[in-house]
């Protein structure tokens, strides 16, 4: 046992050393190597941390919704409805929500307006989110105004801006009161948006759905587990979409791998040559380029993922975020959380480690075979 | 269609090990019928080479099959959300008819990559390459089972529907499905229980009469062939719930999570290595009497006989610890 | 010790610029004596110190060494015999580039399996006996050519090796030195080491450590009586 590894260790030793010889080759192909991985990585983290922080974001949202449709749209829903939604088994408290979009001509963009008795807001004040207080330039006490329904001009007071934590959800979003939000958008006073409605037990979210569908046939029960499940398919659905552009850049950088593993200059010829002269047989020559190989690819990997991570957690993504968030005019600062895993790490080893060891199985394996005798006598 | 870079890694990753073997399949082809170690002509040596890199791509290939299954299981898991009804791997493995065939194929192929290997290392001990036309016939086999593998994969995921509702591990493992996991627990445990105790000590026996007398390696093949399969069965039918302390949690797959200490790493890899090295001595017993593997091959079956052996007690220990420190009472 | 039997070697065969290069060649090499090789350049001495070095096979011929037949071993096992039965001594000393004395005079043995630190202690050993420990770490290139025959000598023995093999040895030293070499190889042969030497020096063929002189011309060795 011993011996197999000695043999490992002394031929490791050597394959070290034989990179550290040619460092401008050698130096040149890991920066190339740790490119593809850092752009592979890059993606594959920022679309990672957008999932979690959506599922963070959406735990946090109603389990159930019931929204009414007319024509296929989704149209306001009378109040009356809950009281039926109520008298359901399983089903606890029904409360209407009001929000809606205000269009802002001044900058064109869409506000998400919503009320929330929680925040219990005077008459003509709002808070607004931090994107809105950029453009609008609004701040603690500043006046805003918006056009109602009507065409009459409404003044606001701004009470405050949310805070920076939350702009990932309230980035355009406007707290207002439930008179106002009415009297805005000419709102008739026995209707609401949409209804959440609260299950008690789990398990009989789907039959609960169902039900509410059965009595009010003109409604759509929504979930909150399957906005989740599209959030998280257009996510990776965007990474995927950058990562099979990116598969041409991989596709190019394992022609450069093959052909540096390739063209073996005269010299490393002659050190092989060498080498076999005296005493090293093929599969000794094969376990060099292997070692050889596996440093290469842990050093790029290695310094690739760190680079990465620095460049999406910390730096958050400067150089293709627009991609991945889709387009908008408000855009919300803010940090990812940091969220790295074993099998994220895996598949980025199938992407560039893989590849990069299989397309230099050949070229390895054309330098072992080398005769000694003729690449001596050059 | 569902479109996840984990997706796109598994399938390039599939192309690459199927390229790997499939060429080393077409390599070996010009070995089975032009080999000649007498002959010192061109072609011969030419092949002598190519034998290095066939061994090269087999090896990388086995390499790649062993870390692409435990890849393929964590993927599973990672889209069960997109499922209703899916709370892991197991119920996005259901999610259509491929996912547990696919699975299969995965095992299959990675004990069939490690068989070769096997073979190629003892053939490399003899100086005449006693072994060298069953090897390349084996490949020849195995070709076609990769292919196979590839598209059945390939299928799954090009398959899968975010909207099918599919069952989650209690429905899927509750003896109220029917399918081949819930005909495992129509199985009381007992019987079960019985044929697992039995056949390891079978296996432990054997395996020491085996390694003392050098006979017995077919059944010792066999034995631990079974102890593979009845261990996995176990492990669905009862050592599961010890250690989720459910008595209807069955599922083998939530045991490689963090919250369950990833136990299932050793208790899987164990159960593989044990069936590898058991089958290894299975397919070199037809050998012993060649002449040029006198000296080694009987060496490399006691060895194999020693890792097989030490591998199942390992589960069976870890199996048992669980069951013995676990909450559940039965 | 090593016995060919109707040795030919021929490169490029079929091709327009075909060579012989050994022609018909059997000989009987004696353990524990020093044989040299001698013959005129292209004479075919090189390549028939490479075929019974077991480095280059032969075109057609059968080859024993220590009474085994070695002809139609695969390269993998002919390697092994090779790397330690015979250590080899180039003409140009082939020494690796940019590493240094010491890790040159290792490398033959690294597959070996043998623990690094002992392999080191050997080498070092060896040095010594050659005076080259103080240039142990140094870079082969700055060797002076004295130095860097030693050093290849050194090489040639870190397996222990029952044959040694050179190859126009004093081809690149001057008198004082070829006659240390030659003293050098006493001490092998004393030491119950087979020695093959090929050269055109009457230096050696001349010296009284060798005890068999085999003439070759034209890839054919001439006095067939005498071997």
């Amino acid at each position: 046992m011993s011996h197999i590894v000695n043999r490992q260790r002394n031929i490791l030793d050597f394959a070290l050393s034989s990179l550290l010889r040619r460092k401008g080759k050698n130096l040149g192909l890991v920066a190339v190597y740790t490119l593809v991985v850092f752009a592979l990585a890059s993606v594959m983290f920022f679309a990672q941390a957008l999932k979690k922080e959506a599922s963070l974001v959406l735990s946090a949202t109603p389990e159930l919704i019931v929204q009414k449709m007319v024509a296929g749209r989704h149209d306001l829903i009378p109040l009356s409805y809950a009281e039926k939604i109520k008298g359901i088994r399983g089903v606890g408290a029904v409360e209407g929500r009001l929000w809606g979009y205000y269009y802002d001509p001044l900058v064109r963009a869409n506000y998400t307006l919503l009320v929330n008795d929680k925040y219990a807001l005077p008459e003509k004040t709002i808070a607004v989110g931090a994107g809105i207080a950029r453009v609008r330039n609004a701040f603690r006490g500043s006046t805003v105004n918006f056009q109602s329904y009507d065409g009459k001009p409404m003044l606001f007071q701004v009470r405050g801006v949310l805070s920076q934590e939350s702009e990932l959800l309230s980035s355009d979003l406007i707290l207002i009161s439930a008179a106002d939000f009415r009297q805005l958008f000419g709102f008739p006073a026995d209707y609401a948006t949409d209804l959440t409605v609260q299950v008690r037990n789990k398990k009989e979210m789907a039959t609960v759905a169902a039900k509410i569908q059965q009595i009010f046939p003109d409604t759509r029960p929504i979930l909150r587990d399957e906005i989740m499940r599209t959030y998280e398919a257009v996510f990776d659905w965007r990474a995927g979409i950058i990562i099979v552009v990116l598969l041409g850049a991989l596709l190019a950088f394992l022609i450069f791998a093959w052909d540096k593993a390739a063209g073996l200059s005269a010299e490393e010829r002659r050190e092989i040559g060498i080498l076999k002269a005296i005493g090293w047989e093929t599969s000794d020559v094969l376990q060099l380029k292997f070692w050889e190989g596996l440093t290469v690819s842990l050093t790029a990997f290695l310094l690739g993922t760190i680079l990465a991570y620095v460049h999406v957690f910390l730096a958050a993504a400067p150089l293709f975020s627009t991609v991945i968030k889709g387009w908008s005019i408000l855009y919300p600062n803010f940090r990812l959380t940091p969220f790295l895993s074993a099998f994220q790490i895996t598949v980025l080893f199938f992407f560039t480690v893989v590849p990069y060891t299989v397309a230099t199985i050949i070229p390895s394996w054309r330098a072992a075979t080398i005769d000694p005798d003729q690449a001596m006598r050059t | 269609m569902l479109f996840t870079p984990a997706i796109i890694a598994l399938f390039a990753g599939s192309l690459i090990t199927a390229g790997l073997l499939v060429g080393a399949a077409f390599a070996g082809v010009q070995i089975l019928l032009h080999w000649d170690l007498r002959d010192g002509s061109e072609l011969q040596v030419k092949l002598e080479r190519r034998t290095y890199l066939i061994s090269t791509c087999v090896a990388y290939a086995f390499a790649f099959e062993l870390i692409s299954l435990f890849l393929f299981i964590y993927t599973a898991d990672s889209l069960h959300s997109f499922f209703v009804g899916a709370m892991c791997a197991a119920g996005s493995l259901n999610a259509n008819g491929l996912g547990y065939p696919t699975i299969t194929f995965r095992i299959v192929n990675f004990l069939l990559a490690g068989l070769w290997l096997i073979v190629n290392y003892t053939d490399n001990k003899g100086y005449d390459y006693p072994l060298i036309r069953m090897k390349y016939v084996l490949l020849l086999i195995i070709a076609p089972l990769i292919l196979a593998e590839t598209v059945v994969q390939a299928k799954y995921f090009f398959g899968l529907n975010p909207e099918v509702i599919t069952s989650c591990c209690g429905a899927l493992f509750s003896a109220n499905a029917n399918n081949v996991a819930a005909d495992i627990l129509a199985f009381p445990p007992r019987p079960l229980e019985i044929a697992f105790t039995g056949n390891m000590l079978l296996l432990l026996g054997w395996g020491i009469f085996s390694y003392r007398t050098g006979k017995g390696g077919y059944f010792f093949a066999v034995t631990a062939f079974l102890a593979f399969i009845i261990s996995i069965a176990a492990f669905i039918s009862f050592i599961s719930t010890y250690i989720y302390e459910l008595p209807t949690h069955h599922c083998p797959f939530c045991v490689l999570q963090r919250e369950y200490g990833y136990i299932g790493y050793p208790l899987f890899l164990a159960l593989l290595g044990g069936a590898q090295a058991g089958l290894g001595v299975g397919i070199l017993t037809p050998y012993r009497d060649t002449g040029s593997l006198q000296g080694t091959l009987p060496a490399m079956q006691k060895k194999l006989i020693l890792i097989s052996l030490i591998a199942f007690a390992s589960f069976t220990m870890i199996s048992l610890y669980q069951m013995v420190v676990s909450n559940l009472k039965t | 010790m090593i016995e060919l039997q109707h040795i030919r070697k021929v490169f490029n065969a079929g091709k327009p610029n075909e060579l012989v290069a050994v022609d018909d060649v059997s000989l009987t090499i004696e353990a524990a004596k020093v044989t040299v090789l001698r013959g005129p350049s292209g004479s075919g001495k090189t390549t028939l110190l490479s075929v019974l070095g077991c480095m280059a096979r032969p075109t057609s011929g059968r080859i024993m060494v220590q009474d085994r037949e070695v002809t139609s071993l695969p390269a993998r096992f002919l390697t092994e015999i090779r790397r330690k039965t015979f250590g080899f001594i180039f003409q140009q000393y082939h020494l690796l580039q940019g590493i240094s004395v010491i890790e040159n005079v290792m490398l033959p043995a690294y597959p070996n399996g043998e623990s690094f630190p002992r392999l080191k202690q050997r080498a070092e050993k060896l040095l010594s006996l050659f005076n080259l420990l103080p240039k142990a770490a140094a870079r082969v290139e700055w060797l002076s050519g004295g130095e860097a025959q030693r050093t290849a000598i050194a090489r040639a023995l870190v397996n222990d090796p029952a044959v040694i093999i050179a190859d126009e040895p004093t081809a690149h030293l001057d008198t004082k030195l070829s006659r240390e070499l030659m003293e050098i190889v006493d001490k092998f042969k004393a030491a119950g080491k087979t020695i093959l030497i090929a050269s055109h020096d009457p230096l050696i063929h001349d010296s009284p450590v060798v005890d068999r002189v085999v003439n070759m011309r034209d890839g054919k060795l001439i006095d067939p009586g005498a071997a």
